[in-house]
């Protein structure tokens, strides 16, 4: 029987070493066909990553339909031994919450739910080969395209209800229906891979794992609205993902979905790669056409949109990559189709990163609608360590903070904005009873401070004054007023930025306001922080009775504050403590108190 | 250096657009953008050094000062941070004596703090160089940077 060995060469199992296990498994293939064992035909593709990054190096055998994970270089022999004697490698094999192994990837717990369009190919094939795209279905949709008009392919992406996953939610088809209304040339259709949001990689993913989807999606656009140039604006910190579209463009254009002249049809599209400048703000649509251009990526007014003017003053379609990497599906089946998926106002589905203090971190995608509570607790396995969860935080520095009484809303575009926070782009980050929300409000404060491109007074001043109150209260300067002062400052920058950067950045200080109130009013009128993170409100100490004197504690101390043996409870010496906490993280029973300082 | 800068500039058509690439890829070969680096762009485009210095200076991942020979880029983004970046930070700055944005004295480290490196999943986060180092620990720290210290006898 042949088999593929799918190794998961994504950025996160690379930095657990799969290349090394691709290795040492290609030494193994190796050697048995020496020894003339060579039963089992094997071979090894590279995939994308899986989006389970935390097990990973992942390894996937097909047909027999095993999944690894953790593999080690020197697990590559038995695995094909075991393969010859058709059987499974047990210890790799994941382990669900009752201790059974989960030999398939579709019964794996973290997969299972899932429901997939824009990831469908990811982990499946190997991103450096545009044959392995076509097997499965790739440029079928844009074979089909060449053969409507612009308006018919923009009649199925209306009718499949398609919004822009890039996080304003703006429903695509309206926007390309703009777009191909303007009697404007050259126009542009450009690919929003700027992904700024802190504690998301949805886009990487896909532009690691499946280019030629994006790609696609983008050609499928170009024809819609008569494009016939285009970029791909992807962050510079993506290396692997600039590696892979650029050899992907480079395949498409041999193959004849791009260029001069696609599959014949006589129309053009040229489409390049430009590596973004590191600006949150780029991710804009204006900046980001901005700094296309070759200039400073500021935002500007947008009396008139960039669907009419946007790069060199010309028609231009920006979309999410997400956005794009759905078209090909929506356009193969038809857009009706991919509107009985999510819900009546969100169709189809969302990928989300699952991150922070949840058991199964990782990518996931499912249809629009399902509960927070379906994405935090079935599919990422609950709170790591079953502690209380908190909150969780969804739509980044532009989101909110949410709390275990709304964990049963749908997430969808509209339900989380009524609340305060949004869907956002999908980073998804769970929180627990050590997480401090006053302390998670200034970070992204402070990120949004560093961000904010100084064009306009309200973002860029106002921001810095939040900031300052927002430390002031983390380090025991919060006084009576400080609140109200926030709540004004958050409506002015609200009501007067000139960008959805400026306008949403007091969105995580207005949630946590709202939710969590009792927190900041602990660290204003009681110095105290209840979880325990601002170090200048928090000591901490060993209580004795628990103690196992393990030492723990003690080699996670940077300072070197702990002192103790074996056999006796450990102590923290208070004068050379510096409150980071490590102590308390690295202890397994819960030996570690968090105190105030008033209290003591 | 004039000829090293030039073969990298004329690689890009005389346009404005390509000016971003072109600082980019002088700072991955320098650690910076040398002063002359700026004016023999503005004059291959034949546009103001202001404008480019505009770009230098706005761009996070440009800058005029020389870096370390080896960037660290600690991820401070929200799942990182939410699992330990800050302490990460400190112990750099206790190893090293720098602070985000720093060089050490030796020219040998800068570090940079990022937001997001698109491995959450696996944080915290930080790269040194090109290599990825996941669930770093303040216990691991020093084996990772020492690894890169040039060995002096
Ligand atoms: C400050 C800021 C940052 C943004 N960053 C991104 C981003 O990283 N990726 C993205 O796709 N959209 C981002 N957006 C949204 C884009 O402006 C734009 O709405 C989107 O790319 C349109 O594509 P879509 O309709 O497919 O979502 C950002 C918006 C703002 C205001
Ligand atoms: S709101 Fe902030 S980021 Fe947007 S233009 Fe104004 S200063 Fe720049
Ligand atoms: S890189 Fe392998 S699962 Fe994400
Ligand atoms: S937050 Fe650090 S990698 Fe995403």
């Amino acid at each position: 029987m042949k088999r593929t060995l799918l190794v998961c060469c994504g950025t996160g199992c690379l930095a657990n070493g799969s290349e090394q296990v691709v290795q040492a498994l290609e030494n193994a293939i190796n050697k048995m066909g020496v020894m003339g064992q060579i039963e089992v035909k094997a071979h090894i593709k590279r995939t994308g990553c899986n989006g389970f990054c935390e097990n990973g190096p992942i390894v996937q055998i097909l047909p027999d339909d095993i999944s690894y994970y953790k593999v080690k270089p020197h697990d590559a022999q038995d695995i094909l031994s075991a393969l010859q004697e058709n059987k499974v490698v047990e210890r790799l094999l994941y382990k669900n919450e009752n201790g059974e192994r989960i030999k398939s990837k579709l019964e794996n717990p973290f997969y299972k739910p899932q429901y997939k369009i824009a990831l469908r190919n990811i982990g499946e094939i190997d991103p450096g080969n545009i044959e392995d795209y076509i097997s499965r279905g790739g440029y079928e949709a844009l074979t089909k395209a060449l053969n409507m008009s612009g308006s018919e392919i923009i009649e199925q992406v209306e009718l499949s209800g398609l919004r822009g996953r890039g996080g304003a939610g703006f429903p695509t088809g309206r926007k390309w229906r703009t777009a191909a209304g303007y009697d404007v040339f050259p126009k542009y259709v450009v690919c929003n891979g700027d992904e700024g949001d802190p504690g998301a990689f949805m886009d990487r993913s896909i532009l690691e794992g499946d280019p030629h989807s994006v790609i696609e999606g983008m050609a499928i656009c170009a024809l819609a609205i008569g494009a016939t140039e285009g970029f791909l604006y992807i962050r510079d910190e993506y290396g692997l993902a600039l590696k892979n579209v650029n050899a992907a463009l480079a395949s498409a254009l041999e193959l004849g979905f791009l260029g001069k002249n696609i599959m014949g049809s006589g129309k053009a599209l040229n489409l390049s790669v430009v590596r973004g400048g590191g600006a949150f703000v780029c991710g804009e649509s204006t900046a980001l056409m901005a700094s296309i251009e070759g200039r400073v990526g500021e935002p500007r007014a947008k009396y008139i949109r960039s669907v009419q003017r946007g790069l060199w003053d010309c028609p231009t379609v920006l979309n999410n990559v997400e956005t794009f990497a759905n078209i090909p599906v929506i356009i193969r089946d038809g857009g009706p189709l991919y509107a009985t998926l999510g819900t009546k106002t969100s169709s189809g589905t969302k990928v989300f990163a699952l991150v922070g203090k949840v058991k199964r971190t990782g990518l996931v995608e499912v249809q629009m609608g399902a509960t927070l509570r379906h994405l935090i607790f079935d599919i990422g396995g609950g709170i790591i360590d079953d502690r209380p969860f908190k909150a969780v935080q969804t739509g980044g520095p532009s989101g909110g903070c949410i709390p275990s009484a709304m964990l049963d809303l749908p997430v969808d575009f509209d339900t989380l904005t009524q609340y305060g926070a949004m869907m956002g782009s999908g980073g998804m980050i769970v929180m627990d009873d050590r997480d401090c929300m006053v302390e998670v409000a200034r970070y992204y404060v402070k990120f949004l401070t560093e961000e904010s491109c100084g064009k306009c007074t309200p973002c860029r001043e106002g921001l810095r004054h939040m900031l300052d109150i927002l430390t002031g209260i983390c380090e025991g300067r919060g006084q009576d007023g400080d609140l109200e002062l926030l709540e004004q400052l958050c409506q002015t920058i609200a009501e007067s930025s000139l960008c959805a950067l400026g306008k949403s950045a007091p969105n995580p200080v207005l949630t946590t306001l709202k939710y969590f109130r009792d927190e900041y009013e602990a660290h204003i009128h009681n110095k105290y922080c209840p979880a325990g993170v601002c170090s200048k409100l928090t000591t901490f100490v060993i209580e004795k009775n628990k103690c196992k004197s393990c030492g723990l504690c003690k080699k996670n101390c940077p300072v070197n504050a702990i002192r103790g043996e074996k056999g006796q409870a450990y102590e923290i010496d208070q004068r050379s403590c510096i409150a980071c906490g490590s102590c308390r993280q690295a202890c397994r029973f819960e030996a570690i108190l968090a105190q105030g300082r008033a209290q003591k | 250096m004039t000829e090293e800068i030039l073969s990298l500039i004329t690689k890009y058509p005389k346009e404005l657009r390509y000016a971003l690439a072109a600082m980019q890829d002088m700072q991955r070969q320098f650690k910076h953008v040398p002063r002359e680096g700026i004016e023999l762009l503005a004059q291959h485009i034949g546009c103001k050094t202001a404008q480019l210095y505009s770009m230098a200076t706005f761009y996070k991942a440009l800058s005029l000062d020389a870096k370390g020979k080896h960037i660290i880029k600690l991820c401070d983004g929200t799942a990182c941070h939410i699992r330990g970046a800050n302490q990460l930070i400190d112990g750099i700055e206790r190893l090293l004596g720098i602070a985000p944005g720093e060089t050490s004295q030796d020219g040998l480290f800068s570090l940079e703090l990022v937001n997001c490196l698109g491995s959450c999943a696996i944080a915290p986060v930080m790269v040194v160089d090109e290599t990825y180092y996941s669930k770093v620990t303040l216990e691991k720290l020093p084996e990772i940077i020492d690894a890169y210290r040039e060995v002096t006898p």
